[in-house]
């Protein structure tokens, strides 16, 4: 039986009909399109459909869709404004925190829930922070460079 | 511009999180398709009853082995596998049949109601069975029981070497079998219409699947086009044709409509193509300096079912000994045998990494054996630029030298090693690797690399090339290596890459070989289009060629104060010449193979070495290790994009720490994988990673592009030995066996020693 809930996603709200048992990964990806949430795992192990939920991150694979149902949820899509990229954003594509990127939106927005939280982590509590999301490619030293990178400029106003 | 860090060109779609994956693809009308995996190690198929599946609302097609009767496989020597299994299944979780259908969950319930008969057959899970083992045939091609391929390569005095030898070590080392793990799954897209079939693929070598496709579906390569999407990361694991690729193309044909097939992260693991998990005996002996005078190593690889790239691995495993130490004599053996697993292939480091981590350490234990300092006896041993290895390996340009020196350095090597608390420790070991194989997988003398570039009379231009960015960040490669040669801004450059469609042939990202080989070519053909620019602009401007110069976009006289044309001015000039404006560039390597069977691996028109130094802590009450840093030296000749290759070998160094201490790919008693998902699968987070610090050395080799050789796979081979002579170190204890496991560690602990 399918239900029509109301989510708000990157500051939109959406009707949309979802089944008891479907998944928020699904919902985002296949009815709204918004396929920088990526699938890797599928079981909770590795981070990459990382979302905000209400600010908080949260795995899409995990997460059924009417768990979020009158909730807000941020996609890595909805992190720019304007066009102009969040602090986090231009730290990873500065810092060479990116290879094959498919841990990239999910690292992100850890990072943001992080940074949101606590202005001014020191590097043990951004790997602390990014623990569940695996990076295969980067050994992570340029992403934790650019998580501590991201916090000065937001620190120091940007964004 | 080349030598100083430039993002990555693709980095702004990634953190917007618009990059197109293949599975993030979706077409008009697609379906889903699924397959059906086998719940056996080895079992005969008797039959495969399809009709309640095909009778299921919503299912499009069924197919099974019989529809894809035709065998491939990466090697022209194992072409044993098919897409579907025909007749026989040869481990748990080798595809038997496909559906496609309206939705996952109908494709999943239609999986559910195919019923396959099969007659078990004993299965073999021990590669030490396997040599002996006559009364089971994996494949019928093996040479003796199950044996895929034996070695015995012979190069110098052997004998003569250990008569002269004043110390010989002989020792044993396990290396248990590991996965790529990368995070993106296997995923391919195929659609069938009046002009042809086109498949999406996440692939690091388009042209092998185009070529595999064009066999295996009896079809025209020129009615195939092959497109490598985004891709999230490969290190091995998507370097061949795959089932998926075949059967949604197949199933596109059946079904006249687009076919998506997303592997999860279970039938990932089922694809394997791992490293191999290897038994090692190595002999080395020395003269009272240290000096090598002679090697003897043999070693019997866990193929799994088929061949894969396994005949490769096996030759690697004994040809890259002979570097970067100089080895004047070098016997090695080597068998590949067949078990019910899925098969291991390459992965990053292919080949070298279970041997070097087993020379590295007896390396050490010579040193500690003779009481000479582990770094000295590298340097009285390295290779050097000129050299030419017993094994005909010829030495371009060499840092390796340097490269030890800079990591003992970063660690305090003359001061700490040995003196640290007990329970802490350094570790240094050496390392080299290709610059891309000399030699196709196939035979052809085609260009390994090809690369075109159109310029437009907007001032940008457009790189044309066939090379697989599986992350590594190729592409970026191509854009800095044009941007440079025309001194333009790295904007003005658009990259169009792996799309068998349009981009001329590029044989893909393996071996290491893509900046040395397409940045070669993108060299080339950039020159010749800044050739043809010159020409039409002086001609336009009444001035000789030699008096015009390139800079920052626009053309001058050289030191005019004020430019005489923009860059898109002078094309078209050039274009004045009545044909639009491009350039051409391939790359063939020198003919570099060895007089011998067996001589095509190994020859590399250029090596990298690498030298690591680790600092450890082991706790000795539970045997627990923890890696503190690694410091990663890697020549790579040039960087042409420090952060990029600072990138690379960080991601080698900490992907070698995780072979080192977490990662197992292997099966149970039942041929079950043991790790089907990535919590059982372990493999570094950001917690357990040490700290990383890249030591870029640069030796200019003169065939590379700029200077330029390989930095993406090499830096694994010296981190996992790095760690474990760290451990000795710390500790008093060798660890031959890998992974590391903290009671192995704590038992030679109490035992006081190895």
């Amino acid at each position: 039986m399918k239900t029509v809930a109301t989510f708000t996603v990157n500051g939109l709200p959406h009707e949309i009909a979802v089944e008891p048992h479907q998944l928020l990964i699904e919902v985002l990806r296949e009815h709204l399109g918004l396929t920088g949430t990526k699938h890797s795992c599928g079981v909770g192990n590795c981070g990459a459909c990382t979302v905000l939920v209400d600010g908080t991150p949260e795995l899409a694979c995990l997460t059924l869709a009417m768990e979020v149902r009158d909730k807000s949820v941020l996609t890595i899509e909805g992190l720019a404004k304007e066009g102009l990229l969040h602090p986090l954003q231009q730290a990873f594509v500065d810092y060479g925190a990116i290879q094959c990127g498919y841990c990239t939106p999910g690292m992100i927005l850890t990072g943001k829930a992080l940074l949101d939280d606590n202005p001014d982590p020191t590097e043990h509590e951004v790997r602390e922070a990014l623990a569940g999301n695996i990076c295969r490619c980067t050994g992570y030293v340029k992403i934790v460079e650019a998580v501590l990178a991201a916090a000065e400029v937001m620190r120091k106003g940007g964004n | 511009m080349i030598g100083k860090s430039q993002p990555r060109i693709d980095g702004v779609s990634k953190v917007r999180g618009t990059a197109m994956y293949t599975d993030d693809i979706r077409l008009p009308g697609m379906l889903v398709g699924k397959l059906l995996r086998s719940p056996h190690a080895h079992a005969r198929v008797l039959h495969v009853d399809t009709s309640a599946a095909e009778a299921l609302p919503g299912v499009k097609a069924v197919i099974t082995g019989r529809d894809l009767p035709i065998a491939y496989g990466m090697l022209p020597v194992s072409q044993d596998e098919h897409a579907l299994a025909v007749d026989v299944v040869r481990h748990v979780g080798e595809p038997v049949a496909a559906v496609a259908a309206m939705d996952e969950r109908i494709a999943s319930r239609a999986l559910d109601l195919i019923n396959v008969d099969y007659e078990l057959l004993p299965a073999i899970l021990d590669p030490s069975e396997a040599l002996v083992r006559n009364d089971v045939k994996i494949q019928d091609r093996a040479v003796e029981a199950n044996v895929e391929r034996r070695v015995r390569l012979v190069f110098g005095d052997v004998e003569d070497g250990f008569r002269r030898a004043v110390h010989v070590r002989k020792d044993r080392f396990t290396k248990k079998g590991a996965g790529h793990a990368s995070l993106e799954p296997h995923a391919a897209i195929a659609s069938f219409t009046q002009d042809g079939l086109t498949l999406w693929t996440a692939t690091q070598v388009p042209h092998y699947v185009h070529r595999t496709l064009a066999r295996v579906l009896q079809m025209p390569m020129e009615r195939i086009r092959v497109i490598k999407p985004t891709l999230g990361g490969g290190f091995g694991g998507k370097g061949e044709p795959m089932p998926l690729e075949l059967v949604a193309s197949a199933l596109a044909v059946r079904c006249g409509r687009p076919v998506k097939i997303t592997y999860d992260r279970e039938e990932v693991f089922f694809t394997n193509r791992g490293r191999h998990a290897y038994t090692m005996e190595l002999e080395t002996g020395v003269t009272a300096e240290g000096l090598i005078t002679a090697v003897r190593f043999s070693c019997l690889l866990d193929g799994g079912a088929y061949g894969s790239f396994g005949v490769v691995t096996l030759y690697y495993s004994g040809q890259l000994l002979t570097l970067p130490y100089h080895v004047p004599a070098l016997e090695f053996q080597g068998a590949r045998v067949f078990t019910n697993k899925p098969a291991c292939g390459a992965q990053r480091g292919h080949g070298g990494v279970a041997p070097r981590f087993a020379f590295e350490v007896q390396l050490d234990r010579i040193a500690s054996d003779l009481g000479l300092d582990p770094v000295e006896i590298r340097l009285r041993n390295q290779v050097r630029s000129g050299d030419v290895t017993i094994n005909e390996l010829k030495v371009t340009s060499c840092g390796f030298g340097e490269c030890v020196e800079a990591a003992a350095e970063a660690v305090g090597w003359s001061r700490r090693r040995g003196r640290l608390p007990r329970g802490r420790g350094v570790g240094l070991a050496g390392g080299a690797y290709v610059s891309g194989a000399a030699l196709p997988i196939y035979f052809n003398d085609m260009p390994h690399s090809n690369v075109v570039i159109t310029a437009d009379r907007d001032g940008g231009v457009t790189v044309l090339s066939g090379a697989a960015d599986i992350g590594q960040g190729s592409d970026t490669m191509l854009a800095l290596v044009a941007a440079e040669v025309l001194s333009l801004p790295m904007e003005a450059v658009r990259v169009v890459a792996a799309d068998t469609g349009i981009t001329p042939v590029d044989l893909g990202s393996y071996s290491s070989r893509v900046t040395f080989m397409a940045g070669n070519a993108c060299r080339q053909a950039a020159e010749e289009l800044r050739d043809k620019l010159f020409a039409g602009a002086a001609e336009k401007l009444g001035l000789a060629v030699e008096d015009l110069e390139l800079r920052a976009g626009v053309i001058q006289k050289i030191s005019a104060a004020e430019p005489a044309m923009s860059f898109g001015e002078a094309v078209a000039a050039a274009e004045g010449a009545g044909v639009p404006l491009t350039g051409v560039g391939g790359y063939r390597p020198p003919d570099l193979a060895g007089r011998y069977k067996g001589g095509g691996v190994g020859p590399s028109p250029a090596y990298s070495f690498g030298a690591h130094a680790a600092e450890v802590e082991v706790d000795e009450l539970t045997g627990e290790v923890r890696v503190i840093r690694l410091a990663a030296a890697h020549d790579l000749g040039r960087a042409l994009n420090p952060v990029a290759a600072e990138g690379q070998v960080e991601g080698a160094a900490v992907m070698g720490f995780g072979e080192t201490l977490l990662e197992i790919h292997e099966v149970d008693g039942h041929g079950r994988l043991k790790a089907s998902d990535f919590l059982e699968y372990k493999f570094p987070t950001s917690l357990d990673a040490p700290e990383v610090e890249s030591l870029l050395v640069e030796s200019n080799d003169p065939q590379g592009p700029f200077g330029a050789k390989e930095v993406g796979e090499g830096s694994l081979h010296p981190a996992i030995p790095a760690i474990i002579n760290a451990v000795y170190d710390a500790a008093g204890v060798w660890i031959h066996d890998l992974p590391l496991q903290p009671h192995t560690v704590r038992a030679a602990i109490s035992r006081g020693g190895s």
